[in-house]
């Protein structure tokens, strides 16, 4: 596979490593109340579509930028990278 | 209609007319007690053992293709009970007891074949593991033995031992691990089952469930309603799509595991091999062909193929192991489509959802798995209380902390 | 025999003469040559046996779909099994003999089979073997397993040396025949980057075997004058002898090159093949076709063929298959191959045509609407049996006859990614289907444009389409006159007669009859076909016989065809060596070692090395004299405890973390807290994942407000660095924080023992007194005015600093703490004394650090802070992580202290049964303590906090040790710590 990296332009998938759901940017506060709960769901409950997938990929072997990769998981075909931190940003991520 | 030698030889003589079709092909019935879906290993072992061990009946297994095309239908082959964990060991020494007398429990030569399992040792460290690993097993039944470097090199004196990036210090052997021809076991328990009344419905995709006041009706299909008072899900690989109709999410992820043949070779490696530090492992078939693999593509992914790294990889390893077999070639390549769960290990449980029952999460263990996930979903499906040997495979396992992962890798389901 | 079938004509070299041997008898063939080619030049038609009955066969082909003529090709550790005889090109002193016989090829043994072929039918074996249970493994399997397989391999290693290569491309064409031909031609003149890979070892494929022209030349000699042109561009690769076996995701194909099969052996320096990875941005399969026989009695001898092979053989090779021939044909292609026989002079006795209607072949007995019903001859063809239209019956004397059946698009390549081919009647056969690898198009046969004509144009317009998407401009050219014929066929399967078998899957002996017993079983969708009846299963998969066996199945179910299913193909198109997959990582090349700074001074020194995470570290020093490994580590440990000892810890992790935000980063991804952490201290840190399981340990130093130095264990090195990035950039991107990995950059000692301050003292330019350099402290220092970093920690309790320096001084380093260390009789130890001090001091290690235990299995519960989220918080307090029966680190020892431990023995309460539920846990590490004088390890333990000062067994299955053992604090030696704060 390819990945078409926003700063790099396309790069063989390689040189990435695979984390997965791109849902575990959205890492829930672990002080709250219930925090069991929300971080079983969190780290442990997967949507996992036959269709487009929103997934974490790291360019160990580049610039170690964390990717955000909108994937087909029956095609493989891929539609949209973005930066991780890009992604998270806007989601409301912060500090 | 019961096989055996002299009714072959009865039959070749008279013209071979007497054969009855192994199967009948049903229409859907309007309602059963119970409906599987998914008509691959699990799915029809679980029919079987619900109608011969545990005497229901108006049962009916749904399967969107064809009988046993799930991964029954693609896999190594391998058939082992050489786990660590307190719950993993016992289910599947109970699966191995399981293939020692499914043949003439199903009156089908499943070519169970325990011709013995090795997993090669490389460092201290991979000693003191498989050491403990043993041991675990001991303790729960199974036979392990840890051989020396000589005694493996007896066994399998062409593997690189001179001139190795990882020299082999010795190996774990499960003598009870073997092989087995894996569509026989599908079409077997679906004689089975079917000859016990079941109606094994091929080409029926379920597409959509039923569900009122939190209990499940039936299951819409491609071949109409079908009422179910229970419903089994057993459709490892396709697990989150199918459980998606009853608006349920799992602690898995789809991905594709590679396996390879080689072209047809005179008899050259007598039982199974796993050679961890390279990534692959391999058997030889009864006709001939190297059976092998090695790791999971590592993407999620519906596609049932894979990419060219990770077959590079698993010939590599091949080669670094044994490299007498640089002119060997490889026949075929295919990929199936693994339920990798969050811990590597399975889930056999009831849901949230009344009358609806789940059997997945079997990462890439689950032909050897077959016979006792038949038998505990039967079981849990039966008796709504879950098998002895299977009582830690629950759902709220990673809620309330009591993984199973054999691997140590933690909520990373491409790394088990 | 002296080439008795050669006749005039072909693409062979006539002036050279070359010996080959097969089966040990000499022949001569001649440059251009396949094996096959020039046997069958000779009259060898028998050249193999087939798989289940052991029949006699000769070659079906004149391709890579070839499933009968299959041989060892060389010998000694070159041996080849299965090497298609019909695509191995010759060259001189070619050693070649025929496979899965014995004791010969004309007479083999298990050609009983073939007698008792009617209780071998499909699948017999599922029914029969069961009795008695163990007889399968030790009777009936064995025999089964020795009757099985088709060639050997010589079990020596493969001398040759094979490559692996990237190519990159805008167009990749596959198949060099017309449409190949002309897609190259289109795409290259129009300045595109062109890949052109063709399987054959000469260009121009259909053409060659054919005599029909192009514009004005013969096809063959339009091919090469096309290969001319192309030769000369620039911007395209052509490459012949390259398959290309797969296509990947995006564009990527792999492609084999045959480098030097052609050769007695590799010239020196050359691989023996080389897989390539082709990146493409379009590829156009112009794959062709392959042709298919027709189902009928005893269709399988040597000397029966498809008529198209037996027409390539007098075309391209000048060969005769035989002097007298016939034509079975369903299609006016068959015709072809009479026409262009009897114009080469040999004698077609008889066009056997199963269509009543259609052109009549002049000057030729041609037969409509009859069949072949059987054939003669034990080892190769003698007559067949045919079927007149009006019903008599004839027997005909000939040596080959050509069959065809229709011809079958190549459509393998565009269903690698599992699109469907789709069924055309117009042509009777299958073509590329949607949905196949995004970017690849099909021309000419491949694409189901059968006509020369429509090959040429096909091959323009798909390259003029590609072009365009790539937003390149090409040019139409006025295509080469050549032959439109328009497939003309009537579908005939398979000949309805007697009780005989007729094959369909030739090697994997799939006659008619197993695919009615298969109907008859209800295996009637595809793959309980396939799967039931081994159809297409051989080492041809399925080309020679699944549209057949698909094709019957459909008649017996009175389906149509599309109704009854599809035949897929998985990659690779042709079988790939293993050798070829794995190019040069083999052997010690298997994966790349690496060495640490000291490893030079350690190699001078006699070091043994142990791999640790693809490191070579030294695991111990043999001084002269000692012949054991013990007495080398004991002594290191004695001395280091006693004066002071060297180690080279370069390997584990080192990460540097700075910003304004570090400290509170560094608050997050550890269970405990160093943003309060003073400036100029070390502190032990414990990474959990998010799983609340113990992910990694190490000690992380403030270097300065907003400077932190992090180490972590030298196996999660790499992935602690991957986990932190992940922390910074998706959790909590606005953090003021950056990494960079260090590991490879500091050259890092650790120096211990009561001598450690006295040595360094007389290394580094400042004091390190123990005032100025207190137990924990870190700081930037200088070595001779070097730059340097030195952490007063200690994994051994001694008194103990690790001292880093930048990389390239590391040689430098070691010998110049050697030389200091002279005075104290330093020494330098390895992981095994590295182990046993930290065994002495219960610290946890790769075995405990096994991924699968907390921090309080780990005793190390109380440095989860709770007062702050941190990875890993939230999870680590779920019930099951924290029930009082979970494992705890424990200390062992043997209750006898002469007996030794084994790392792995289960704890067993004494006197309990050896079953699961009594199972109390592991010894995770054991070592041998010098300073107690007995094993001591550490262990988890059920409970094992409550339980110090009890008495267990450690059992061990494995080395049938059962041993009684203490159970006591994993603290052995010095556990208040007042040697490391000395």
């Amino acid at each position: 596979m390819i990945i078409n990296h926003p700063i790099l332009g396309p790069r063989d998938a390689q040189e990435f490593v695979y984390l997965g759901d791109a849902s575990l940017i959205d890492r829930p506060d672990g002080m709250a109340d219930g925090a069991i709960a929300t971080f079983h769901d969190y780290l442990y409950q997967r949507t996992n579509p036959a269709g487009e997938h929103r997934e974490l990929w790291y360019h160990e072997q580049g610039d170690r930028s964390w990717l955000v990769v909108t994937r087909h998981t029956v095609t493989h075909e891929i539609v949209k990278v973005e930066l991780a931190r890009d992604v998270a940003r806007a989601e409301g991520r912060s500090k | 209609m019961r096989y055996s030698g002299f009714r072959v030889i009865a039959e070749a003589l008279t013209g071979h007319k007497g054969w009855k079709p192994i199967w009948r092909d049903p229409e859907p019935q309007a309602d059963y007690d119970y409906v599987i879906i998914g008509g691959g290993g699990h799915g029809l072992a679980t029919a079987y053992y619900l109608a011969r061990e545990f005497k229901q009946a108006r049962i009916a297994v749904l399967e969107k293709g064809y009988l046993g095309g799930g991964n029954v239908g693609r896999n190594t082959t391998i058939i082992r009970s050489n786990y660590l964990l307190d719950g993993n060991a016992p289910f599947y020494e109970f699966s191995l007891k399981l293939w020692e007398r499914l043949e003439q429990d199903f009156n089908y030569n499943a070519m169970v074949s325990q011709r013995g399992i090795i997993n090669l040792i490389h460092t201290d460290a991979a000693r003191d593991a498989a050491t403990r690993r043993g041991n675990a097993m001991v303790l729960n039944g199974a036979d392990a033995e840890l051989l020396s470097r000589d005694q493996v090199r007896r066994m399998y004196p062409f593997l690189n031992f001179d001139n190795a990036r990882f020299p082999i210090k010795g190996a774990i052997l499960q003598r009870r691990g073997g092989t087995v021809r894996h569509d026989a076991v599908a079409w077997g328990y679906a004689r089975g089952a079917d000859s016990r009344g079941v109606d094994l419905i091929q080409n029926c995709e379920v597409t959509g469930m039923r569900i009122e006041n939190g209990r499940i009706l039936g299951v819409e299909t491609s071949r109409g309603y079908i009422g179910a008072k229970k419903v089994g899900v057993a459709v490892a690989g396709s697990s989150s799509k199918v459980m998606a109709y009853a608006g349920l999410r799992l602690p898995i992820e789809s991905h594709v595991l590679q396996a390879f043949v080689s072209e047809g070779l005179k008899p050259l490696i007598d039982g199974v091999m796993t050679f961890g530090a390279g990534h692959f492992y391999v058997s030889q078939s009864d006709k001939g062909g190297l059976v092998f693999g090695g790791d999971i593509d590592g993407y999620n992914s519906y596609a049932q193929r894979g990419n060219l790294p990770v077959i590079e990889d698993v010939a590599e390893g091949g080669m670094a192991l044994m490299p007498m077999i640089g002119r060997a070639r490889l026949l075929r390549t295919w990929g199936g489509i693994m339920d990798m769960s969050m811990d590597g290990s399975p889930i056999i449980d009831k849901t949230t959802i009344e009358g609806l029952y789940f059997n997945g999460g079997w990462c890439y263990g689950g032909f050897k798995a077959t016979p006792a996930s038949g038998w505990c979903f039967a079981h849990l499906l039966a008796k709504d209380e879950p098998h002895a040997a299977a009582t830690a495979y629950r759902f709220d396992r990673f809620l309330r902390g009591l993984m199973i992962d054999e691997k140590g890798q933690g909520a990373t389901p491409n790394l088990h | 025999m002296n080439q008795s079938n050669r006749i005039a004509g072909g693409q062979i070299d006539r002036s050279q003469s070359w010996r080959f041997t097969f089966d040990g008898r000499q022949y001569t063939g001649h440059p251009g040559d396949t094996l096959a080619s020039a046997l069958l030049a000779n009259g060898v038609r028998l050249m193999g046996r087939s798989f289940k009955y052991h029949r006699p066969r000769g070659p079906m082909s004149a391709g890579s779909e070839e499933p009968n003529a299959l041989v060892e090709l060389r010998t000694g550790a070159r041996q080849e099994p299965n090497t298609r005889a019909t695509v191995a090109e010759l060259f001189d002193g070619l050693r070649a003999a025929s496979q899965n016989r014995w004791p010969s090829l004309r007479f083999d043994a298990l050609s009983i089979n073939d007698r008792l072929n009617s209780f071998f039918t499909a699948g017999f074996y599922y029914k029969t073997f069961m009795w008695p249970a163990a007889f399968w493994e030790k009777v009936y399997e064995p025999i089964i397993r020795r009757a099985a397989g088709l060639g050997s391999l010589s079990r020596l290693e493969d001398p040759d040396e094979y490559d692996k290569g990237f190519l990159h491309c805008d167009i990749l064409v596959i198949g060099a025949g017309p449409a190949g031909l002309m897609a190259a031609l289109t795409a290259g003149r129009a300045g595109a980057r062109v890949i052109l890979a063709d399987e054959d070892f000469r260009i121009g494929g259909r053409l060659n075997a054919e005599t029909h022209g192009v514009g004005d030349q013969i096809g063959a000699d339009w091919a090469t004058s096309a290969m001319a042109e192309l030769a000369a561009m620039p911007n395209l690769r052509l490459m012949p002898r390259t398959t290309v076996v797969g296509a990947m995701d995006h564009g990527i194909y792999a492609a084999v090159e045959r480098v030097s099969d052609h050769l007695a052996q590799p010239l020196p320096g050359k691989p023996r093949q080389t897989l390539w990875r082709i990146y493409s941005k379009r590829a156009i399969n112009c794959g062709g076709a392959t042709e298919r026989s027709i189902a009928f009695e005893n269709n399988d001898r040597p000397g029966i063929m498809l008529a198209g092979a037996l027409r390539a053989y007098a075309n391209r090779w000048g060969v005769a298959v035989a002097d007298k021939v016939a034509v079975f044909t369903n299609n006016d292609d068959g015709l072809r191959t009479a026409t262009d026989l009897q114009a080469k002079g040999v004698d077609v006795v008889a066009v056997i045509d199963s269509r009543s209607a259609g052109p009549l072949l002049p000057g030729i007995r041609h037969l409509r609407g009859a069949e072949v019903i059987d054939t003669a001859g034990r080892l190769g063809l003698s007559a067949i049996t045919v079927r007149r239209a009006d019903g008599k019956v004839e027997a005909i004397r000939v040596g080959a006859l050509g069959v065809s059946g229709g011809w079958n698009p190549n459509v393998n390549i565009t269903s690698h990614h599992r699109a469907r081919p789709v069924w055309n009647d117009a042509i009777a056969a299958f073509v590329p289907g949607d949905g196949g690898p995004s970017g690849l198009t099909s021309a000419g046969a491949a694409g189901g444009v059968m006509s020369t004509h429509g090959a040429l144009s096909s091959g323009q317009v798909l390259a003029l389409a590609a072009l365009d998407g790539l937003g390149m401009a090409g040019k139409a050219s006025n295509l080469p006159r050549a032959e439109d014929a328009p497939v003309a066929i009537t579908p005939l399967w398979y000949v309805k007669s007697g009780k005989g078998r007729a094959w369909i899957d030739p090697q994997n002996d799939v006659t008619f009859k197993d695919i009615k017993l298969a109907h008859q079983e209800n295996f009637t969708s595809v793959e309980h076909l396939k799967r039931y009846t081994t159809l297409g299963m051989a080492t041809d998969q399925g080309k020679a016989g699944n549209v057949i066996g698909l094709a019957v199945m459909a008649e017996l179910t009175g389906q149509s065809i599309p109704q009854t299913g599809t035949t897929m193909y998985r990659p690779p198109y042709t079988p790939v060596a293993m050798a070829t997959l794995a190019g040069r990582s083999r052997g010690r090349e298997f994966k790349p070692f690496r060495l640490t700074p000291s490893h030079k001074w350690a190699t001078e020194h006699g070091a043994v090395f142990v791999e640790v995470g693809n490191w070579l570290r030294t695991q111990w020093l043999p001084r002269e004299g000692e012949t054991h490994w013990r007495q080398s580590v004991d002594r290191e440990v004695l001395q280091t405890r006693k004066s002071v000892g060297i180690c080279d810890v370069t390997t584990l992790g080192k990460i540097d973390i700075q910003g304004t935000d570090a400290g509170a980063f560094l608050d997050r991804v550890y269970a405990n807290t160093f943003s309060s952490l003073p400036v100029g201290k070390c502190r032990y840190g414990l990474m959990l994942r998010e799983d609340g399981m113990v992910f990694d340990d190490g000690t992380t130093a403030r270097m300065a407000e907003h400077e932190y130095v992090m180490t972590t264990t030298t196996a999660n090195a790499v992935t602690v660095f991957r986990h932190l990035e992940f922390c910074r950039q998706c959790l909590w991107p606005d953090l003021d924080v950056q990494l960079i990995s260090t590991t490879e950059a500091w050259a890092q000692y650790s120096v211990a023992g009561p001598n450690a301050r006295k040595l360094l003292q007389k290394v580094v330019d400042q004091d390190i007194s123990d005032a100025e350099f207190p137990y924990m402290a870190a700081g930037h220092i200088t070595v001779g005015g070097l730059r340097a970093r030195l952490f007063r920690i200690s994994f051994s309790g001694e008194l103990a600093y690790e001292i880093a320096v930048p990389t390239r001084y590391g040689d430098a380093m070691i010998r110049k703490l050697v030389a200091a260390g002279a005075e104290f009789d330093a020494v330098v130890y390895g992981t095994e004394t590295l182990g046993v001090m930290r065994i002495e001091k219960g610290h946890v290690a790769g075995n405990e650090l096994n991924g699968q235990s907390s921090a309080l299995n780990m005793g190390l519960g109380k440095m989860v802070s709770k007062k702050k989220d941190s990875i890993g918080m939230a999870l680590s307090q779920r019930e099951g992580m924290e029930a009082a029966d979970g494992y705890r680190l424990v200390g062992v020892m043997p209750v006898d202290k002469s007996v030794a431990l084994s790392t792995g023995s289960h704890f067993l309460a004494l006197g309990a049964e050896p079953v699961a539920a009594n199972d109390g846990g592991w010894l995770t590490s054991m070592v041998y303590s010098p300073h107690l004088g007995c094993h001591i390890a550490l262990g988890y333990l059920r409970g094992g906090d409550t339980r110090i000062g009890t008495r267990l067994r450690a059992v061990n299955f494995m080395n049938k040790t059962d041993v009684e053992v203490d159970i006591v604090s994993p603290h052995f030696f010095d556990p208040e710590g007042a040697r490391l704060r000395g």
